[in-house]
């Protein structure tokens, strides 16, 4: 009997410790201005696209500086592996014809 | 020639000022059921939650500071909106009761918020016609924090209703026990009547339709059963005219110590 109840007790410990009673991750973007890129500004938890759009508006743009939101499930995201970020980002900082470095920007020009 | 013998009868109280009284009704629905959500502060059933239900608050509140900002230069007694706040008694408040029912469960918070925000909705949208011009700004700006708050708590009422066998029956006990207060907040009375004679409010009969199709709409959407309507009320109001629950007095004494113990402290 006293240990059914310390299984259930400990069972549940151990959801929340693995996070199986968290509500899904969602991955939030604000806008700051027209035309401007969609930055990550975070993540939360919501049970669905709703509630996740109203989580992010509530979580991340109520001090205002956001004119729309983009919520992403976390899971739907492929991400690059930290293993193979040799392969992958080792930049060749030894071929300097990859950089665009041998144009002048015209004054006026923002944004670069 | 003799004086007129004086009158055994007393002379009848000075008619309140109508205009006054409303944003005072319009005002502390705002400041009490504000103060209600902000004691979900740091409870919520979850951190996303917690920061919704206070943003909600906040936006309560900042209503309820022009309202009864714009009460007090319209009373000219010299009184801002914080002595209106923290300085009348229970009996001087003017909100429905709906707004000062103990916070209960996270079911009962929704349901009451609902009820209320549909309210908001369609009374705001109506008050933007009012011929006052400063009540039909304050009006148009509140509707819009109004229209989230709905979407939020409708939101919510359609989880929780068709949700599990225990939301749907906690929200549907929420909404059984809060079910009376409802004609409260379409009950006119001659505050409401002189005002709508001069266009400056609408006919809050006339709104009820409107938030009875939006709330059973609801209610269908989430599995829930519209309560049984209780007999109409009396003209005579409770929260309107001062007559509040215990609990306001409870509310009260948590909001208002503060201020009364350090009066005119800035922070």
């Amino acid at each position: 009997m006293a240990s059914t109840v310390i299984n259930q007790v400990v069972g549940r410990q151990a959801d929340s410790l693995t996070g199986e009673s968290q509500w899904p991750l969602w991955e939030v973007f604000t806008q700051s201005e027209q035309g401007a890129p969609h930055e990550h500004a975070g993540s939360l938890h919501a049970v669905d696209a709703e509630q996740a759009l109203q989580n992010a508006r509530d979580v991340y743009a109520r001090r205002g500086g956001v004119i729309s939101l983009w919520v992403i499930p976390s899971g739907a995201i492929t991400a690059s592996s930290p293993s193979e970020s040799g392969p992958f980002f080792d930049p060749g900082a030894d071929k300097a014809y990859r950089h665009p470095q041998f144009y002048k920007v015209p004054r006026g020009v923002r944004g670069v | 020639m003799t004086s007129p013998a004086p009158s055994i009868v007393p002379a009848p109280p000075p008619k309140p000022n109508a205009l006054f009284e409303y944003l005072q009704r319009l005002g502390d629905d705002r400041l009490i059921l504000g103060h209600r959500l902000s004691e979900w502060c740091g409870h919520a059933p979850i951190l996303e939650e917690d920061i919704a239900l206070a943003n909600v608050a906040l936006d309560l509140l900042g209503q309820a500071t022009i309202l009864l900002r714009m009460a007090g230069e319209v009373e000219g007694r010299g009184r801002n909106e914080d002595a209106l706040a923290y300085f009348r008694e229970a009996v001087e408040f003017r909100n429905c009761q709906l707004a000062e029912l103990p916070t209960g469960d996270f079911g009962f918070t929704i349901a009451r918020q609902f009820l209320f925000d549909v309210y908001d909705v369609v009374l705001l949208d109506a008050l933007t016609k009012s011929t006052n011009a400063e009540l039909a700004a304050i009006a148009g700006k509140s509707l819009k924090e109004a229209r989230y708050h709905v979407r939020h708590s409708g939101e919510w009422m359609l989880k929780l209703g068709d949700g599990t066998d225990e939301s749907h029956r906690r929200v549907q006990a929420a909404l059984d026990e809060l079910w009376r207060y409802t004609p409260e907040l379409f009950a006119v009375d001659e505050i409401d009547d002189e005002l709508a004679a001069n266009g400056v409010v609408p006919d809050l009969a006339a709104l009820k339709p409107a938030w009875e199709s939006l709330v059973r709409e609801v209610f269908d959407r989430a599995t829930l059963t519209t309560p049984n309507d209780v007999p109409r009320p009396p003209r005579a109001r409770g929260g309107r005219t001062g007559a509040h629950t215990e609990h306001l007095g409870h509310l009260l004494a948590e909001m208002q110590i503060v201020a009364r113990s350090h009066p005119g402290a800035a922070w």
